[in-house]
């Protein structure tokens, strides 16, 4: 599996940690929301990056006391089709004002990617068949948006009305 | 009518690009069946029983005669020579075939159009009312709102993958000729005591197997917020609505099972959120779009009015014609024309693609090159002056396009049934053409007046069967076609599901259960009643008897 990050494949410097192991000291870790809730006084406390991962359907009030605290959020997508992730993610941008590293896990495909992204997703644990180098395509699939949404990109009625930032087919972000 | 500048344009091009793509990688494998699936769907493609279906979208039912042609040119060239236009002011082709999809979504785009959200489990193609703009009854031209709400909702990133499919429908008018109470959210324009515009906001209509006329949430939403508060109530939804049961996922059995009222009540704490952000549409923008839909340039002559009389005196059967199809337009020396494609005997909501150049033709020369599609199936020339009518009629007959049957029992909305449908339980296209057959004569139509009558194939309920007067639903009974009657169903201002009359008929005998039900309607209904009022007034019972005897 490949990960994704601000459109580029990387390596990954997270580790997933069940809820059985201990947490290393060093290095980024990534819990459940579970082990997070039982333990996170002394999660917090620790001096690397931390990260939690949400259950299928947990909205971002779950994480609510904890924007500051975390470093990384990951929300599954049991399957492709299930796109409560995608609410999940603007919240946690938009209203919640999570900075950290927002990761798309689970059925991550190909096709969703772009819609991931603008919804504040800045990284994807990759699971399609098509190569994860040509997968990086999709987020340049469709030039123009019509709504505003958490990557901020100008929608095309901004950019009617800004005719500054003139519209370029096919470049844009 | 709206048209595309080059952000729109790139966007259905580069869809294309993109579908294209999609096709490839399905035929290499590197894309499953179930993958592709839903990508297709947004792209209006389904599998169909025989083949693959392909459902153009005509956002809020509004063609010109230039798309017009296209639709004709792609049935032609790719299918085998006509459309099928639908209960949501789409039209759909049969029998593409797959390789050829991309080709065809080219061609959409050439003229604008595309096929995309016609299908799967996001914001569908937004309906309107048919008789948007010339409506003498509108406070404003909803078609304004409903492009807004289509941009809005096209690849909108949070609510592609909702629980189920979601419809919107908007009217300007009091007269609902747009089913805005059986949607998931129907909008009516109005204005409140200080002459502001808003919407009146309904959520959770809809038909199907569970039936419900949407309650109102809204009384008046300010027009300027429609945009958040929309994307308020899909949030609820996408967080809430059920993914465990595909039949338990629609918006409508969410805001029953929470009432209507803690619904209300997520979907304004929601909105109290997001109400002031960049979500609405700036003043500009809006304006920019209205534009588009201002009224064309009118040249009524003095005697149009006069000459028609004269028509109308002399032809009994362009007089006919005229009282059932042609509507009052809101402009003096100016009428709507409907144009049926019900007619005797035939497929409700076909045309081949003569008759599709045939009406294109006619809009260029009589309606300022527009068409309308209407929810009933039929099309519509919004601007056709009084003393075209003549002339227009009389090319309409050359194309069997002149059946003089609106709103009679033969301009019934029936669903493609087990003709083309992988999940139906009956077929609804025969049934339908019998029972146009059986009511042939038109002197007994016109007599009967008003009669909705609405099939299914099964009980998902395309062809709308809870909303008709009369409501046929295709039903298997071991393996044999049966069909349950219901009555008193309305899909206008007055909505309502009808009732289940009795225990169901064979496929034999529902074209006279049908005849036995208008015919206790014609002995019983008083002055001036329509089939539907006439039940509401008496009830089930004297149906019931007549058609099961009384014990
Ligand atoms: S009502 Fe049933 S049979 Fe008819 S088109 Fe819909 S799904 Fe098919």
């Amino acid at each position: 599996m490949a990960l994704i990050k601000n459109r580029e494949i990387t390596e990954d410097h997270w580790v997933r940690i069940d809820d059985e192991s201990a947490v290393p000291a060093e290095g980024g870790a990534i819990v459940s929301i579970a082990r997070w809730r039982k333990d996170r006084a002394v999660l917090a406390g620790r001096n690397a990056p931390i990260g939690v991962e949400l259950e299928s359907g947990d909205g971002p009030e779950v994480v609510a006391d904890d924007i500051v605290r975390l470093d990384l959020i990951a929300v599954p997508f049991a399957t492709f089709r299930d796109g409560r992730g995608y609410s999940t993610a603007r919240l946690l941008r938009e209203r919640y004002g999570f900075t950290g590293e927002l990761r798309a896990v689970g059925n991550v495909l190909r096709d969703q990617l772009p819609l991931m992204e603008r919804c504040g997703f800045d990284s994807f644990e990759y699971a399609g068949r098509t190569d994860a180098a040509k997968a990086l395509k999709a987020f340049r699939d469709i030039s123009a948006v019509y709504q505003t949404a958490a990557d901020r990109r100008a929608s095309a009625a901004a950019l009617r009305n800004h005719p500054s930032k003139a519209f370029s087919n096919g470049t844009c972000g | 009518m709206y048209m595309y500048d080059e952000i729109d344009q790139s966007l259905v091009d580069e869809r294309v690009i993109q579908f294209r793509d999609q096709v490839n990688r399905r035929m290499t494998g590197e894309l499953s069946e179930d993958e592709f699936k839903p990508l297709r769907l947004m792209n209006g493609v389904y599998l169909q029983l025989h083949a693959y279906m392909l459902r153009v979208a005509i956002p809020y039912g509004t063609l010109s005669s230039e798309q017009m042609r296209k639709l004709a040119w792609i049935a032609k060239k790719y299918d085998r020579n006509y459309g099928h236009f639908t209960t949501r002011q789409n039209l759909q082709f049969n029998w593409p075939k797959l390789e050829d999809l991309p080709d065809i979504l080219a061609e959409l785009a050439s003229v604008q159009m595309h096929a995309l959200q016609t299908s799967g489990n996001c914001i569908r193609n937004v309906t309107a009312d048919q008789f948007a703009g010339v409506a003498a009854d509108e406070v404003v031209d909803p078609r304004i709102y409903a492009e807004i709400i289509r941009q809005w909702s096209t690849l909108h990133p949070e609510f592609t993958y909702l629980p189920r499919k979601f419809k919107i429908a908007v009217t300007g008018s009091e007269i609902d000729r747009a089913a805005v109470r059986f949607h998931d959210i129907g909008l009516i324009a109005k204005r409140n005591g200080a002459g502001e515009l808003g919407f009146e906001v309904i959520i959770g209509g809809g038909l199907g197997r569970t039936p419900f006329v949407g309650p109102t949430i809204r009384d008046f939403l300010p027009e300027r917020h429609l945009l958040s508060y929309l994307e308020a109530a899909l949030r609820v939804y996408n967080q809430l609505g059920r993914r465990d049961n595909m039949y338990k996922a629609r918006i409508k059995i969410q805001v029953h099972e929470t009432g209507a009222e803690t619904f209300t009540e997520m979907v304004e704490a929601e909105w109290a959120q997001i109400r002031d952000t960049a979500v609405d549409l700036a003043a500009g923008e809006k304006q920019r779009i209205a534009d588009f839909f201002r009224p064309p340039r009118y040249r009524a002559s003095a005697d149009a009015e006069a000459q028609l009389r004269l028509q109308l005196r002399d032809d009994r059967n362009f007089a006919r014609w005229v009282e059932t199809n042609v509507a009052p337009h809101k402009v003096t020396g100016y009428r709507i024309a409907n144009i049926s494609l019900k007619p005797i005997g035939g497929i409700p909501g076909d045309a081949s693609s003569e008759q599709m150049d045939a009406v294109a033709a006619l809009a260029d020369r009589f309606s300022f090159s527009e068409i309308r599609v209407t929810h009933e199936q039929n099309l519509v020339l919004p601007h056709v002056r009084a003393d075209d009518l003549y002339a227009l009629w009389q090319t309409l007959k050359s194309y069997d396009l002149d059946t003089p049957n609106l709103g009679e029992i033969s301009d019934m909305i029936a669903c493609p049934g087990m003709d083309y449908c992988a999940l139906a339980n009956a077929r609804s296209i025969p049934v339908a053409q019998q029972i146009s057959e059986r009511f042939a004569d038109l002197d007994r139509q016109h007599n009967i007046g008003e009669l909705k009558l609405k099939i299914s194939g099964c009980i998902n309920a395309c062809g709308h069967h809870h909303a008709g007067h009369i409501g046929i639903l295709g039903v298997d009974r071991k393996g044999e076609e049966y069909y349950q009657i219901t009555l008193g169903g309305s899909g206008a201002e007055d909505a309502s599901v009808g009732d289940i009359v009795g225990p169901a008929f064979p496929y034999d005998k529902v074209v006279d259960a049908v005849e036995t039900l208008v015919d206790t309607y014609l002995d019983i209904r008083t002055d001036g009643e329509r089939f539907l009022d006439t039940y509401r007034r008496v009830g089930k019972t004297p149906f019931k008897e007549a058609l099961y005897g009384t014990d």
